[in-house]
């Protein structure tokens, strides 16, 4: 996929995350994490949304997140509804677990 | 396949776009959950609450309460994403909203099928619900409810009901009273189970008590809620008194009793008893110990 | 030496007995009691000159009482008039601080207040301490109410200056905390009392002057050395505000409800059974939900203790609790309730909690109901300090009661936002495991393991009950195993035990 614009997802309730992508220069996932729960969990939500971004196939991808608390699952259906929106996709991937 | 009967008094809604309230809604202990793709969720975040839904059903344990999705209408952008991603997804039950004749259901379950089919998943699997929310859908109500061999129940709602009925919701619920009987005779005729609106007050306690009283006379089998508060209640309405388990419990013993002498005829005091009689008495236990009155010990020292 | 009537006193005898020699008075003062209140020694005329008149020195220890919780005005105003009038050095020992003293920052980063005691501390002032954003010359010390009231009592903290705030008080320092209207209208001055009785100079300060004889009091005037009227000491619609609320949060009503079945499963829920309910939505809600058992099963009990709420008053005016011992009022009910029931009786904090003696109210008490930020798989107990490292909370009475209560009930939720609840280690040890008993959340009970005989009752009334282990893992699995908090290497605050021990240290957060 590849992002045609800036993609936003999330809210700033508690439990959610906030957060926007957008295009880079250069290759890789930059991201700017800023989190209730930084200390616990900042590594892991950082993890997460690497995961999600590589399984998304895109790169060159900047990601600005603002986290109220928001669990794994919340941060991958954020950041893929993001990167979606961005790529003006409707590749959602469903799958069966 | 999901169980199609189960014990259904309370479904609590959730918004399909708020995750704060998806983390654990299973621990107030309503019978099901009903995540909302539909009304709550404004048309710009469909999409995202889509993936949320599907994301919190295929991680968080939710343990032994059922899982329903109220979808868009297929006649809406939203629909099919809607039933492909939930059926992926596991949820046990997708809710057809605003259903108002048997082709609805029926064209909801082609793509259920179809989705189903596509991603590997025995069709069936996943079963159906049909909200009836307006005069025509009243009138076809028997039609919806024998619509499909998925569909678990049938649900009354009020508040789109009422706006197409051009009348306001009371408090004795007279406007209702039509459409309630109307639908629990469907479910009843079709043997799957009628659901009641919600009550949307979260602070008038009373009322609430009062519409669960009226529906359970009526014969529904639950009543949906919109918040934790209200669970208690209406379980309270549900749950059988201490009189009539007491009752159920001398019937289960003769049941037992019968079987011990290898008879089929139970009887009671002198008397034989009937078997609608021992089936509301089972379905009184059962009741009693879902709502943890009595214990399996004690159902199994009877 | 001869007196009046011509005995002899000699010098010997004076000095064998420590006596001196009587002198008559040079004239009795024949003003008329209304007189005498307008030129009576106490009164002053402005909060310096009663500062002054009480011999305020740099270096000394002030305190306060914390009974407007976040509506106090009293300490901003007394800090900032001492801080306007040149003084440094200044030690704070309040009963408690809260999210209303964050101008507390400016006054440590001038000079003027260099060391701090209290029972806890929030807001912006928690934040600045945890982060090192201010220099106190010595960290903060976090006493216990009990703890800091026993301190008090044997010298182990030194009050030179107590300012109290008062709802009312005569001209002569006889104050209340319930005989008043509206605003300041605190309730129990419990923690005050202490304070007003062992500091060296006492200032009062209030809105409203009251008549003589202002009684019955809170504080008798022979404890006090001035008064002073300002214009406000607090706004007591803040008391009532989050962890003392009446709730209405279904997630708390739910852990109450299982805690109240606990209790009442547990062996202690007899006729003339004792109970305390600490801060917090679901430790407070627990009442609700045993007071229908009671009425029911003709169970009263002999009294209830602590913060005080709407809920306990209820409680004691339908005769289902003989006695209310109130330290401290969470709401305005409680307030009323003081003034108008013979058997709702205000006590200090040494009468609630002294470690030292056994006539103390907790070594009575049968059953105490605690919150908590989080509780290890030892059972130990953090109350003080945040999922980040920063402090956000007090200790309150938890670890005294907790000590000393038959049966210690914690309640928390398992899971706050994504903060798991139950965890390895607490991040700071209050209330130490050995003594809490119960703990209830809203996915299932933990007994302690050294309490195996209430663990069984709550088995055989079919509780929900777990291990702790179990309930960590629950956490874990839905929130993720959290990685170690980073701190930095400076000791911000040390905790000490009721009876004045070290405990533990707090150390600043990483910024």
């Amino acid at each position: 996929m590849e992002l045609l614009k800036a993609g936003m997802a999330g809210t700033v309730e508690s439990g959610d995350i906030l957060v926007e992508v957008e295009k880079t220069g250069a290759s890789g996932v930059e991201i700017a994490l800023d989190s209730t729960v930084m200390g616990l969990y900042g590594r892991r939500i950082r993890e997460v949304i690497e995961q999600t971004v590589a399984e998304c196939g895109v790169s060159g991808v900047k990601v600005t997140a603002s986290d109220k608390g928001a669990l794994d699952c919340t941060i991958r259906a954020r950041v893929k509804t993001a990167i979606l929106r961005a790529c003006d996709s409707s590749d959602y991937g469903w799958t069966v677990k | 396949m999901h169980e199609k009967q189960r014990l259904r008094r309370t479904m609590m809604f959730i918004p399909g776009n708020n995750p704060g309230m998806m983390r654990d809604a299973h621990i107030y202990g309503s019978d099901s959950l009903m995540f909302d793709l539909e009304d709550s969720v404004s048309m710009a975040e469909k999409d995202a609450a889509r993936m949320l839904v599907y994301n919190a059903l295929k991680t968080i344990d939710y343990g032994t309460t059922e899982l329903v999705v109220r979808i868009n209408p297929l006649d809406t952008p939203y629909g099919r994403a809607d039933i492909e991603a939930m059926v992926c997804a596991g949820a046990h039950v997708l809710r057809m909203p605003k259903t108002e004749r048997a082709e609805d259901i029926i064209e909801c379950e082609k793509v259920i099928e179809e989705m189903e089919i596509k991603h590997g998943i025995p069709v069936g699997t996943t079963l159906m619900m049909a909200a009836i929310e307006g005069a025509l859908g009243v009138i076809n109500a028997y039609a919806i409810a024998t619509a499909s061999k998925r569909l678990i129940g049938i649900a009354l709602g009020a508040e789109d009901f009422c706006a197409n009925m051009k009348c306001q919701r009371t408090l004795s619920g007279a406007e209702l009273q039509l459409a309630r009987q109307t639908i629990v005779l469907a479910a009843r005729a079709a043997g799957i189970d009628a659901l009641d609106t919600v009550y949307s007050d979260v602070n008038n306690e009373e009322q609430l008590l009062y519409e669960a009283r009226l529906i359970k006379d009526l014969g529904f089998d639950g009543k949906s809620v919109i918040n934790p508060r209200q669970i208690a209640p209406v379980h309270s309405v549900f749950n059988p008194t201490q009189k009539d388990i007491d009752k159920a419990k001398k019937i289960v013993a003769a049941i037992k009793e019968a079987e011990a002498r290898g008879s089929g005829v139970i009887s009671l005091n002198g008397k034989m008893v009937d078997k609608p009689v021992v089936i509301r008495a089972q379905r009184v236990i059962e009741l009693a110990l879902v709502s943890g009155i009595i214990t399996k010990e004690e159902v199994e020292s009877l | 030496m001869k007196n009046a009537i011509g005995h002899e006193l000699s010098p010997e005898l004076m000095k064998s007995l420590g006596l001196e020699l009587h002198e008559t008075a040079e004239k009795k003062d024949t003003a008329t009691l209304h007189e005498r209140l307008e030129h009576n020694g106490k009164l002053m005329p402005s909060l310096e000159d009663a500062i002054r008149a009480a011999g305020l020195k740099d270096g000394m220890t002030i305190s306060f009482h914390h009974h407007f919780r976040d509506g106090d005005y009293v300490l901003n105003n007394v800090v900032a008039t001492i801080s306007k009038m040149g003084y440094k050095d200044i030690t704070v020992a309040s009963s408690s601080l809260s999210n209303a003293h964050g101008p507390l920052v400016q006054y440590i980063k001038d000079g003027t207040v260099t060391a701090l005691q209290s029972s806890g501390c929030r807001g912006k002032l928690a934040d600045a301490i945890s982060k090192c954003e201010v220099e106190l010359k010595k960290p903060v010390i976090f006493r216990s109410h009990g703890g800091r009231a026993a301190a008090i009592a044997n010298g182990s903290l030194h009050i030179d200056i107590a300012f109290l705030g008062v709802a009312s008080c005569d001209a002569l320092g006889n104050a209340s905390g319930t005989n008043a209207e509206g605003e300041s209208m605190c309730g129990s001055l419990g923690y005050a009392r202490v304070d007003a009785r062992y500091a060296d100079k006492v200032v009062l300060l209030t809105e409203r002057l009251a008549a003589y004889p202002n009684l019955p009091a809170s504080i008798p005037a022979t404890d006090v050395d001035y008064v002073v009227k300002v214009d406000a000491i607090g706004d007591s619609s803040k008391i009532s505000s989050g962890a003392t609320r009446y709730t209405k949060n279904p997630r708390d009503l739910m852990i109450a409800e299982t805690a109240a079945k606990a209790i009442m499963a547990s062996g202690y829920f007899k006729d003339g059974f004792s109970i305390q309910t600490g801060s917090g939505g679901a430790a407070l809600a627990v009442t609700r939900f045993i007071e229908g058992e009671m009425g029911e099963k003709g169970i009263t009990a002999d009294f209830a203790l602590g913060g005080i709420t709407s809920q306990i008053v209820k409680l004691h005016e339908q005769g289902l609790v003989k006695k209310v011992l109130d330290v401290q009022g969470f709401d305005g009910e409680a307030a009323r309730s003081i003034r108008d029931n013979a058997n709702h009786v205000e006590i200090d904090g040494n009468q609630y909690a002294s470690p030292f003696n056994e006539g103390s109210a907790i070594h009575q008490l049968d059953v105490v109901i605690l919150s908590a930020l989080e509780i290890d798989t030892q059972f130990n107990v953090n109350v003080l300090t945040g999922s980040d490292g920063i402090i956000r909370g007090a200790i309150g009475g938890h670890p005294d009661t907790a000590a000393c209560a038959a049966l210690t009930v914690i309640v928390s939720p398992l899971i706050r936002g994504r903060i798991p609840c139950v965890v390895d280690h607490v991040g700071c040890l209050i209330t130490e495991g050995s003594v809490c008993d119960v703990l209830v959340t809203d996915v299932g009970i933990a007994v302690n393991p050294n309490r195996p005989e209430v663990e069984e009752r709550l088995r055989a009334a079919g509780l929900n009950v777990k291990t702790i282990q179990q309930l960590r893992d629950e956490a874990y699995a839905v929130v993720g195993k959290p990685d170690a908090l980073e701190f930095g290497d400076k000791v911000v605050a040390v905790v000490t035990d009721p009876k004045g021990k070290a405990l533990d240290v707090i150390y600043n957060v990483k910024a």
